[in-house]
């Protein structure tokens, strides 16, 4: 019995090269299969991946201390021994069911969302595309949560980077609404290199770790830990900080949250799988795979804590002041993830995987909802009188919509239970994820609970805001009053997700702790406090004032066209910061990407062009150049070597002047040198001869 | 018995007197005189030594000289003869065409 629920564990490899197969199948046959094969064999890869994930919570169940499956060398030098492992335990095989169940409904739902999208934007080619990216991402983020080392995690890191910066932009050659423009590409643009920023405080702690511990293997480090900490504490310190630098940038925490907003421009699967469910949790899977380093260090804690509650509050605040229907649910998710990051900050990595996972649900199925009421307003748009289509329309705008629950009844019942798990009521799976989260605080950090319990109150509030302007009062624009319900293909998986959002929570009942008993097999002895009914009771309320005070703001007097905020006149510039995001783009614009450019140009202009080749090479090299031969032309050549040479010359030709002068010719003269020099050499022996 | 500087010192004379005769003439018949008188000094010490070592050699080597003397004289005049056919004269300082 137990050996062959133990056997699947080699079948992990599979969840790999499923998505693999899928992929190159679409990359090479997709145009000829045409749109539903290509969302067959893609969602069926998925599918596969996820089908594998199972049969490994499977094999946990009987073996819950897992396995390590090598599959081949990768870099041997020296010390230096990284394989291509795969990992199976209770927490990679969490983030794989998560990834891949999640990833699958997505796939099934883009089946009809890009059959839809393909067509308002004219480009049917690229349907195959898309899927050939959603597989890679699918691949890339496995290899992720598989690995067995952080350089196999850093393979996937920086793989999902890749689909993530394909993907946003998509349509690189258009804005969000179809225009002509680069705004989708500098989107991708943009989150590739804030990402780049975060990946460089990854890789600075995996050297670090690769210095001190001779190993990035997950054991080997985990095992030498406790000794390194006892003798250099700093060591730990700053891998952990530098690790929250690459969770900053893949997980969109302050500083580096800026670019997830602008990620909305990738269509809608997307924005739910990659910026909501899943990519944007690796920092938090990072956090939580590296439990022994964070554990050892109550400073790297606090700062990860305190991190994740100020981006949750942030964000929270942005979120309240924005129209569209993206972008609220863009700066949700980076206040969700600050929850999640705050979370295993302090600690507490099972509140922080199970709200990781809750928020998959249902912020997968928000944004997916929303994506429905995008498509719904576009069908709506388009079946308007043909005068109008010239205008500028942003179906993604929520000033144009209004009174959707009666076109759109089915995406406006999954909305509702979405925007509730989100809320953080009962009994939905956010109630009982954010509810532990801030449990733990108070616990362990009061600072970081109040500034949390203040971001789920604007939660709230922003979320009621949403639905009372989208779903209720009057229809705001010709399109919203004929918008249309999404078919059963993308509405299916919605309501599987609706499930789960629903019924998430009781996977980590209080007092049971299924979930954490799960994880505890990875993370050890974990810490589950009492259920407190303060704290419930406390955000619940706070939660249902949200709703009501939103309602009194939106829904008792609904938003007429062309009509401001109600919240812009109370608040005043508070409430333009928050519209404007708290013009934190205008200051990384002003602080560091202008200066940054100004150092650029002051490289480019000034010290290349003007120094290096103007200057340097010109006046330096070249009329040294000049110089040094002119040197050695004129003392050298002609002042040294022609002097010396002239003068062997006229030696030559003046001795030679002298000799000829003894050879007159007169035979007597010759007679008479002989006798001269006979005599001259018999008068030496003589006088010698003594 | 005449001793052998007797010999020597005659030698020397007739060496002394054919040197002089070939620096101070310009007559080149008279210069080949001297020079045979240079000559013959050379074969009268051969001669003297030969003698007072009772040996041959000396004697033989002077039958040697007077061959190549005569040999010399065949050519040396024939060659007087001819200067004089073409520069109407033997005068030596005039014998200059060879000088560098």
């Amino acid at each position: 019995m137990e050996n062959t629920a133990g056997l699947f564990f080699y079948l992990v490899p599979l969840i790999v090269f499923a998505p693999l197969a899928g992929m190159l199948i679409n990359m090479f046959l997709g145009p000829k299969l045409g749109e539903k094969g290509v969302g067959l064999v893609a969602s069926l890869a998925s599918g596969t991946a996820f089908l594998t994930a199972v049969l490994q919570a499977i094999s946990l169940g009987q073996h819950p201390e897992g396995a390590v499956v090598r599959l081949a060398d990768w870099i041997h030098i020296g010390q230096l021994a990284v394989d291509w492992a795969f990992r199976v335990d209770t927490l990679s095989v969490t983030m794989m069911l998560v990834v891949s169940g999640v990833g699958t409904l997505i796939h099934i739902y883009a089946i009809g969302y890009m059959h839809e999208d393909v067509r308002f934007k004219n480009d049917l080619p690229r349907y195959p595309r898309f899927f050939v990216f959603l597989n890679f991402f699918i691949i890339a983020m496995l290899t992720l949560v598989s690995g067995n080392s952080y350089m196999m995690l850093f393979v996937g890191w920086e793989g999902v980077g890749l689909a993530s910066f394909l993907l946003i932009g998509f349509w690189y050659d258009m804005d969000t609404l179809g225009r002509p423009s680069l705004a989708n590409a500098n989107a991708a643009k943009k989150a590739f290199i804030t990402n780049r920023v975060g990946d460089f405080g990854f890789l600075m702690a995996a050297f670090m770790m690769f210095w001190k511990f001779g190993s990035t293997d997950f054991d080997l480090v985990f095992a030498k830990v406790a000794e390194v900490a006892a003798h250099e504490p700093w060591v730990i310190l700053w891998i952990t900080i530098f690790f929250l630098v690459g969770v900053a940038g893949k997980s969109a925490q302050i500083p580096l949250y800026i670019w997830l907003p602008d990620a909305m421009a990738g269509p809608t699967p997307v924005s739910a799988l990659i910026h909501a469910a899943t990519m944007v949790t690796a920092g938090v899977y990072l956090i939580t795979r590296s439990y022994p380093i964070y554990s050892l260090s109550h400073d790297a804690q606090y700062i990860v804590a305190t991190v994740g509650a100020v981006t949750g509050l942030f964000a929270a605040t942005i979120a309240v002041g924005q129209y569209d229907l993206k972008k609220v649910l863009a700066y949700s998710t980076i206040s969700q993830l600050g929850f999640m990051v705050a979370g295993v900050g302090m600690g507490a990595y099972v509140a922080g995987m199970f709200h990781l996972m809750t928020h998959a649900f249902f912020k997968a199925l928000l944004f997916l909802s929303a994506g429905s009421v995008i498509l719904g307003m576009e069908r709506g748009h388009h079946h308007l009188p043909h005068g109008d289509h010239h205008e500028v329309f942003d179906p993604g705008d929520m000033r144009n919509m209004g009174g959707l629950r009666k076109t759109m009844p089915v995406t406006f019942w999954l909305y509702i239970i979405g925007t509730l798990a989100l809320m953080g009521l009962p009994p939905f799976a956010g109630f009982f994820s954010k509810d532990e989260i801030l449990l733990d605080a108070s616990l362990h950090f009061p600072h970081v609970y109040w500034i949390l319990t203040a971001a789920a109150f604007l939660t709230a509030f922003y979320m009621g805001r949403q639905i009372w302007m989208v779903f209720f009062g009057e229809a705001r624009h010709a399109a919203a009053a004929h918008a249309e319900e999404s078919p059963l293909v993308m509405t299916a998986p919605l309501m599987v997700l609706a499930a789960l959002s629903i019924f998430g929570g009781f996977l980590n009942f209080p007092g049971l702790h299924q979930f954490g008993g799960w994880l505890a097999h990875t993370l050890g002895e974990v810490e589950t406090p009492e259920f407190s009914l303060v704290v419930a009771g406390v955000s619940t309320l706070l939660a249902l004032a949200a709703i009501g005070l939103s309602w009194w703001l939106y829904g008792r007097n609904p938003l007429q066209v062309g009509q401001i905020d109600p919240l812009k006149k109370p608040l005043g510039l508070l409430f333009t910061g928050m519209e404007n995001k708290w013009f934190v783009d205008e200051g990384y614009q002003l602080v560091v990407i202008q200066p940054y450019k100004a150092l650029a140009k002051f490289l480019a202009q000034t010290v290349d062009w003007d120094f290096w080749h103007e200057w340097f090479h010109d006046s330096v090299i070249a009329k040294g150049f000049v110089g040094f031969t002119r040197f050695l032309a004129d003392p050298i050549d002609l002042g040294l070597i022609d002097r010396v040479s002239y003068w062997l010359s006229d030696l030559v030709s003046a001795s030679s002047a002298a000799l000829g002068k003894l050879q007159n010719g007169f035979v007597r003269s010759y007679a008479l040198s002989i006798v001269v020099g006979v005599v001259a050499i018999l008068g030496y022996l003589l006088l010698n001869a003594k | 018995m005449i001793p052998v500087s007797y010999y020597l010192a005659l030698s020397a004379i007739l060496f002394t007197t054919g040197m002089f005769g070939v620096l101070i003439r310009r007559n080149a018949l008279v210069v080949f005189m001297s020079i045979e008188l240079m000559l013959n000094a050379a074969n009268l010490s051969l001669v003297a030594f030969s003698r007072l070592y009772q040996t041959f050699h000396g004697q033989i080597f002077v039958f040697f000289i007077m061959a190549v003397a005569a040999a010399e004289v065949a050519v040396g005049l024939a060659l007087i003869v001819t200067i004089f056919r073409s520069k109407q004269s033997i005068d030596l300082d005039q014998m200059n065409s060879l000088k560098g």
